[in-house]
């Protein structure tokens, strides 16, 4: 691993993070990522914030027309509640702030926890649970299904309509209408390594993949010897769609886990373009690229958010962050 | 009667304990979870253990809040808030006497406890931490080795439970096998708090 020591790993990470982009302010000892114009008056502000090992999500996706800032936590743990009270007072401008969290247990509590601290500084919270990953079997059983992709689907839609000066209540109704309308399935091809344990965080041989994994190495419901890559495009869009069921146009996230090349991503995005036709799906954009990722795991995901005229102008709405760019 | 320093001692060895044991930790969290449980509560640890040290709080209760306090801020997670929020409640259930009695110190503990499995929704049979801190803070009752034994048999218990909350609920049958690494470390704190009571003097 290009590391020194786990200790400093996402210290260093932020430092050298700053050093590239100046457009940002990067609070390396507090570990909090702000775009450097904030607060913007009058706008309603966005922060998320999770694990780090999933970059570019969350400080990647920090600027104008996303995030207004991101907590970055140790290594797959969520950020602790005093950064995100400090992100959410440095970009508040008086008009609320959305705190975007992925559905795990971790994030769910410190966010909590967070939103009632920054209530006490006078800061008005609202909060949008991402819980997009069909892998998982929502129920009394489980912890309820994990945020992954759609989580930049919400990061830059509700983003862009924070940017255009919509309210707090209508932010956050956009980004919940997002992630009711998105769906993910996730591929791991290799096991992830955290700078912590040095080691592979499961065993699995060459020849195989593990198929519903989530974005922290943990495994995934299911263990098949290796598919093709049209053969995995057919089983993970089918997942999506079984529960998804789109009744209009979508736009797709081919997502790779980090050790994926982007030759591969884009084979399999041809692959789950072809699905998407044989099923009728009519695709009204696609993003392909390493986005929500895993450390050093290799495979895929595919996000479907269903979508309407308003949400796709608000994804081709310019966006300036490290991470995504356009249309300015 | 247990002072301030009885807690202080008890949160040190605790972090001892758990720098021993991270290693063990993370290694039963990379079966079902995502193998930094040692890790984190090692942090959070090491700073209840600098905070302490550097202004020592003068009755039972703020122990235990001043500790809770630096593991929410320090451990992130969902180790963080639950084990904060468990030292936190009982600590906060102490009030501000200088000295407790063990039956006080039961009583809070089960506080505590409860304010744990409402955060995390959880309860007994979920292969949670809970799973050593009920019979636990039941057995607290009768004497610190009840608790530590009662403790260390809700983490074993744990290796045929199914997960049902938490990162490792996701392997649903899957889990089953592995002990807890939450309840381990939950047994952790109790072997703890037993082995300060056997302890005599400044033993820390």
């Amino acid at each position: 691993m290009l590391i020194n020591v786990p200790e400093t790993v996402v210290a260093d990470a932020l430092r050298g993070m700053a050093a590239a982009h100046p457009e940002l302010t990067v609070d390396v000892e507090n570990r909090v990522v702000v775009r450097r114009d904030a607060p913007v008056a009058g706008k309603t502000a966005l922060v998320s914030g999770g694990g780090s090992g999933h970059e570019p999500l969350h400080a990647g996706f920090v600027g104008p027309g996303m995030l207004s800032a991101a907590c970055a936590g140790e290594v797959f743990t969520s950020p602790v509640p005093d950064q995100m009270v400090r992100a959410a007072v440095a970009v508040d401008s008086g008009a609320g702030v959305l705190f975007v969290v992925k559905n795990y247990t971790g994030d769910v509590l410190n966010f909590e926890m967070a939103a009632e601290l920054a209530d006490e500084e006078g800061v008005r919270v609202a909060q949008v649970l991402v819980n997009d990953d069909v892998a998982v079997t929502d129920s009394l059983f489980t912890a309820g299904r994990r945020g992954t992709g759609a989580t930049l689907f919400v990061e830059k839609i509700a983003g862009a309509a924070a940017e255009e000066g919509a309210p707090l209540d209508r932010v956050t109704e956009v980004a919940r209408q997002v992630n009711e309308s998105s769906r993910s399935f996730g591929v791991a091809l290799s096991s992830v390594t955290t700078p912590a344990k040095g080691s592979p965080t499961f065993d699995l041989p060459a020849g195989e993949l593990e198929l519903g994994v989530g974005i922290h190495g943990e495994p995934g419901r299911e263990r098949r010897p290796m598919m093709t890559s049209r053969e995995i495009a057919d089983f993970t869009v089918d997942a999506v769609l079984e529960d998804l069921r789109p009744r209009g146009p979508v736009i797709a996230l081919v997502n790779g886990m980090g050790a994926t090349p982007l030759l591969e991503l884009y084979g399999f995005n041809a692959e789950v373009q072809r699905v998407l036709s044989e099923r009728g799906v009519v695709v009204a954009r696609t993003l392909v690229g390493n986005y929500v990722t895993s450390l050093d795991m290799a495979g895929c995901s595919v996000t479907l958010c269903q979508v309407d005229e308003e949400l796709v102008r608000l994804w081709d709405a310019p966006v300036e962050t490290p991470a995504l760019r356009w249309g300015r | 009667m247990l002072d301030a320093d009885f807690f202080h001692r008890w949160m040190t060895r605790t972090a001892a304990s758990v720098d021993r044991e991270a290693a063990h930790l993370t290694e039963l969290d990379s079966a079902i979870g995502d193998a930094d449980h040692g890790s984190n509560l090692q942090r959070g640890f090491t700073a209840v253990s600098a905070a302490l040290d550097k202004e020592p709080p003068q009755t039972p209760g703020a122990v235990l809040m001043l500790a809770g306090r630096q593991l929410i801020s320090t451990v992130g997670g969902a180790s963080g808030p639950l084990y904060g929020t468990l030292l936190r409640r009982t600590g906060k259930e102490l009030g501000d006497a200088p000295t407790v009695t063990v039956e006080e110190l039961a009583r809070a503990l089960g506080a505590g406890v409860a304010a744990v499995a409402q955060l995390g929704g959880a309860q007994a049979g979920d292969k949670t931490m809970l799973d050593a801190l009920l019979p636990a803070a039941e057995a607290l009752g009768t004497s610190f080795e009840a608790a530590r034994d009662a403790a260390r048999a809700g983490a074993l218990a744990t290796v045929p439970m199914q997960a049902r909350k938490g990162r490792a609920s996701y392997l649903g049958e899957r889990s089953i096998g592995h002990q807890d690494p939450g309840a381990t470390s939950a047994a952790l704190l109790i072997a703890a708090l037993a082995a300060t009571d056997g302890a005599t003097g400044g033993d820390a």
